[in-house]
């Protein structure tokens, strides 16, 4: 193939990456009123009096509104697809606050220091009330964090408010507690993998105006346009017909701006001033007042036969959604659904999960969605068992893993189209050292080597509520242009998808031009996330190119005057079978477009999926511990992928990289922290620890393709899968090297350093 | 304040606040490949060029860059770009926010230091932050960049 599985260049690389004016910011007109936002000290207090009149009277201050100046429905920001499965639960303002840095007021301004001087003239009292801080006592705490009556669902999830229960999820099949009595080896242990912040590089920011037609305008750093649109309306309570959102080019999104930020804040202040607007979060706002990954608890209890069969699965979670519940029962629900069908010799499964309101930063979607912190819970219980059966690590998955054209206990009989699985096992091993690494070896000056690792796996879309839509058309000038809702994010869609185009219209790439992300001219697309672009949208650019391919030889047939089966594709051109003659696409767009053809070829179609196919990892990682400190440095990290095929290699393995050095971060460094009256404790990167380029070692990426039938050209997801495997797998090497077993993550030095005093 | 610097080969007039940062006043006239991503001096994203040396330009008042030379990428089309190239080859721009910061970072080493080694690049480019690549593409990027193997 010429463009399928190649390495080309992001069509919007180099200007990225010379700094061209793409984002956001660098957009917004430069007259734009400074949106700023007055956030509340309490982690849960009700305003009594709010006193604007200081600030409003001072020069420059454009307006200051408050809670009484909202409209009065209650959203989600969470960006899904309608109807959303996250409850209504939040006013743009409300008069209770519920978290440390909830939002008060929003204040317009000509600048910045005008904006900063009338936040600090505002005076707000609060009547403060005993806040929820644990997530392990939220159920059935004396405060209720959303005690309000109009606080709505589309769907029962399982919200109970009075227990500050946001959803319930169960899932049974079988006799779980039976089939453990039956096993030969039970093993159960608990898992708290924390919150993490996403820390993309741009921080959160939006710009509105009105058009020309009134119409509010808003430019987003946003992965989720289409759902923005309808945040917006529902928010502001305008028609949907009134807004326009268009994404620029975005500096990062990590599922962060999956979830809705500033755009209310800039919106209702270019609806009441109908001034154009900016908000951007600083970094302090953007650790403290947008969204991290849900901390969880989780229980895992396997158990197996003799031989090492896994035939029973037992997973208890419960979730901290914080104060709102954006994306709660979602992330809940896929803790189990991307990690119980790994494992299908399961006699008995069983999920049970709880997600809670608590006064805290609220959470949301995060590359790995669940699966990350599931995973980490469930792999680090495999190897458990693996050694309590004196298995090796890699055996016990090879015996126990789902293959190809099998099903699952909570699958609903849907079969396993695609899986590599195993050789990812065999080639991550390989590429290690396995077999003479496994478990340790000192290496002097008190210092020990281990390997540890994990499977997992993630989905491809969500299975029946996905769908992507695109267009592709041939112009007037023989070019191509290609219609898409994707929203690229830095990930390269947008590219990745004109090379689907490129390859179906056998045309070079150049010859397509990529119009995305714009609510007024895209078709419809969620957006980017549930690692859905590759194969959902994809998938449907695949079919709109065919479309237009089928119209192209038909159209050039009738003007050649012979059979649609006696025409093919030649470079620019559409020549007969016989090579006797031929139409090129300019002169067909010519005669069809602009002449007496009175006909634009358009293809056209929409994409959706009864199946998420999964794409899958091993991961192997080689730690060094220093027995004296606890200090734990990453050597070597290995990652062997099942992506179905590789659309992309160098862009999917950046992908895969970059994913893995967040895992790496979620392992070893990032926790989102509070004090003790609720306040975030980690909001700049002085407190809060990415990886640098000195903490990722060395990682490697290997590719084993497998095809996968319902994918476009068999390809399915990237984007998320690559976040999970380092957590279990580096924890399973520490253990390995020092005998800690360490679930509560960050694996700090400390940490360890304590356990091995405990040993 | 007025101030008087060489911006990118060209001499110009700002009137600029006392308490202004060089990353804002860049910006503000027009050097939009000056990004910011923190707070508090650690992301290396405003990474510009003073007097051929690079700085955070976040965290240096503008009246600081009074009668100072500054580049940014702006500044270094060719050299900039010959680099680029080779990075987004590798795919290493994700989403490029980082980009113009690091390149000029890259850039200054590669003025600074002759023949690095592994360690000593990633020693020297360690403020550069980026949540998107996981660096190693970055690293192959510079490795060929400067040819080394
Ligand atoms: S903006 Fe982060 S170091 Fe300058
Ligand atoms: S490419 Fe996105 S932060 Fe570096």
């Amino acid at each position: 193939m010429e463009n399928v599985g190649q390495s080309i260049r992001k069509i919007d690389g180099m200007a990225i990456a010379m700094g061209k004016p793409v984002y956001t910011e660098d957009l917004a007109m430069p007259n734009a009123l400074v949106v700023k936002i007055l956030r509340s000290p309490h982690a849960f207090a009700k305003i009594t009096s709010i006193d604007i009149s200081n600030a409003e009277s001072l020069e420059g201050v454009e307006c200051i509104l408050t809670f009484k100046d909202v409209p009065n429905a209650r959203f989600t920001l969470a960006g899904q697809s309608y109807p959303e499965p996250s409850p209504y639960d939040r006013l743009i303002l409300d008069q209770i606050v519920r978290y440390v840095g909830d939002e008060v007021a929003i204040i317009a301004a000509v600048d910045e220091k005008t904006a900063l001087l009338a936040m600090k003239r505002i005076k707000v009292k609060y009547e403060v009330m005993e806040p929820v801080l644990d997530f392990e006592q939220a159920i059935g705490h004396p405060s209720v964090v959303h005690p309000e009556e109009d606080l709505s669902c589309n769907f029962e999830i399982g919200l109970q408010k009075e227990n500050n229960i946001t959803s319930s999820s169960h899932e049974e099949v079988g006799d779980v507690d039976e089939e453990f009595k039956r096993c030969a080896v039970v093993v159960e242990d608990v898992y708290y993998p924390q919150a993490q912040a996403h820390t993309m590089m741009e921080t959160y920011r939006a710009f509105t105006y009105l058009d020309h037609a009134g119409r509010l305008i808003a430019v987003s750093s946003t992965q989720v346009p289409f759902h923005i649109k309808r945040q917006l309306a529902r928010a502001l309570q305008i028609p949907a017909s009134k807004i326009r959102v268009i994404k620029p080019r975005i500096g990062g999104g990590f599922g962060g701006k999956q979830t809705g930020a500033g755009d209310v804040f800039a919106g209702l202040v270019t609806l009441k001033t109908g001034k154009p607007a900016m908000i951007i979060y600083d970094r302090k706002e953007t650790f403290s007042a947008t969204t991290s990954r849900h901390a969880m608890r989780l229980k895992v209890k396997l158990g197996a036969d003799q031989e090492g069969f896994i035939r029973a699965i037992d997973m208890q979670v419960l979730s901290d959604t914080g104060a709102y519940g954006e994306h709660a029962p979602t992330v809940l629900g896929c803790v189990g659904h991307y990690t119980l069908p790994l494992y299908n010799k399961t006699r008995a499964v069983r999920f049970d999960g709880k997600a809670v309101y608590t006064n805290k930063m609220p959470a949301g979607a995060f590359r790995g969605y669940g699966a990350t912190q599931g995973t980490f819970a469930l792999e680090s219980t495999v190897n458990m068992l693996a050694e309590q059966l004196k298995m090796d690590p890699t055996e016990i998955r090879l015996k126990n893993i789902s293959k190809v054209g099998e099903t699952f206990l909570t699958g609903q009989g849907v079969m396993l189209g695609s899986s590599t699985l195993d050789r990812c096992i065999a080639k991550g091993k390989e590429l290690i050292g396995w077999e003479e690494k496994f478990p340790r070896r000192e290496v002097g000056y008190n210092k020990v080597r281990a390997v540890g690792m994990a499977i997992t796996m993630q989905g491809s879309g969500i299975a029946n509520i996905g769908t992507a839509s695109a267009e592709i058309r041939l112009n007037d000038d023989g070019n191509f242009t290609l219609l898409t809702g994707a929203t690229d994010m830095g990930t390269g869609c947008d590219t990745i998808l004109s090379q689907m185009a490129a390859e179906i219209l056998e045309v070079p790439m150049e010859k397509i031009i990529v119009h995305a992300g714009d609510t007024d001219t895209s078709p419809y697309d969620p957006g980017s996330y549930a690692s859905s672009t590759t194969y959902v949208a994809g998938g449907a650019v695949v079919k709109a190119s065919e479309e237009l391919k089928h119209k192209i030889l038909a159209q050039s047939a009738a003007i050649l005057g012979v059979a649609p089966q006696d025409v093919e594709f030649d470079g620019l051109a559409v020549r007969t079978i016989s090579g006797d003659q031929e139409i090129s696409f300019a002169k067909l767009a010519e005669l069809t477009i602009l002449g007496t053809g009175k006909l634009q070829l358009v293809g056209y179609a929409t994409q959706g999926c009864e199946v998420s196919p999964p794409p899958y990892i091993a991961g192997f990682a080689e730690v060094e511990v220093d027995q004296e400190t606890g200090k734990v440095d990453l050597i070597d990290y290995v990652a062997v992928i099942d992506c179905g095929t590789v659309i992309n290699p160098n862009l999917a393995r950046i992908q895969a990289e970059g994913g893995i050095a967040q895992g790496i971060g979620m392992a070893l460094y990032e926790q989102v922290r509070y004090d003790e009256i609720g306040k975030m404790a980690t909001n700049s990167f002085m407190q809060y620890k990415i990886p640098s380029r000195k903490d990722v070692g060395k990682v490697r990426i290997a590719f084993e393709e497998s095809y996968e039938p319902t994918g476009p050209f068999g390809a399915k997801s990237i984007g998320e899968v690559v976040a999970n495997t380092p957590p279990p797998a580096i924890s399973h090497a520490i253990y390995n090297a020092v005998g800690v077993r360490e679930n509560h993550l960050p694996i700090t030095p400390e940490k360890v350093f304590l356990g091995m005093q405990k040993l | 304040m007025q101030i008087e610097l060489t911006i990118n080969d060209k001499v110009v007039k700002w009137e600029v606040a006392n308490d202004e940062f060089l990353a804002d006043t860049l910006r503000s006239h027009g050097f939009l490949s000056v990004k910011k991503a923190c707070d508090t001096s650690c992301c290396g994203l405003c990474t510009v060029w003073m007097d051929g040396k690079s700085m955070l330009s976040c965290s240096v008042l503008s009246l600081r860059a009074h009668s100072k030379k500054i580049t940014t990428i702006e500044g270094l089309p060719k050299e900039a770009e010959e680099f680029a190239q080779i990075l987004s080859a590798e795919g290493a721009e994700q989403c490029g926010f980082c980009s113009p910061g690091f390149i000029m970072s890259v850039l200054a080493m590669k003025n600074e230091l002759v023949n690095p080694t592994e360690e000593e690049i990633i020693h020297y480019l360690t403020g550069n932050l980026c949540r998107c690549t996981g660096y190693m593409g970055q690293l192959r990027a510079i490795k060929i960049y400067l040819g080394v193997a």
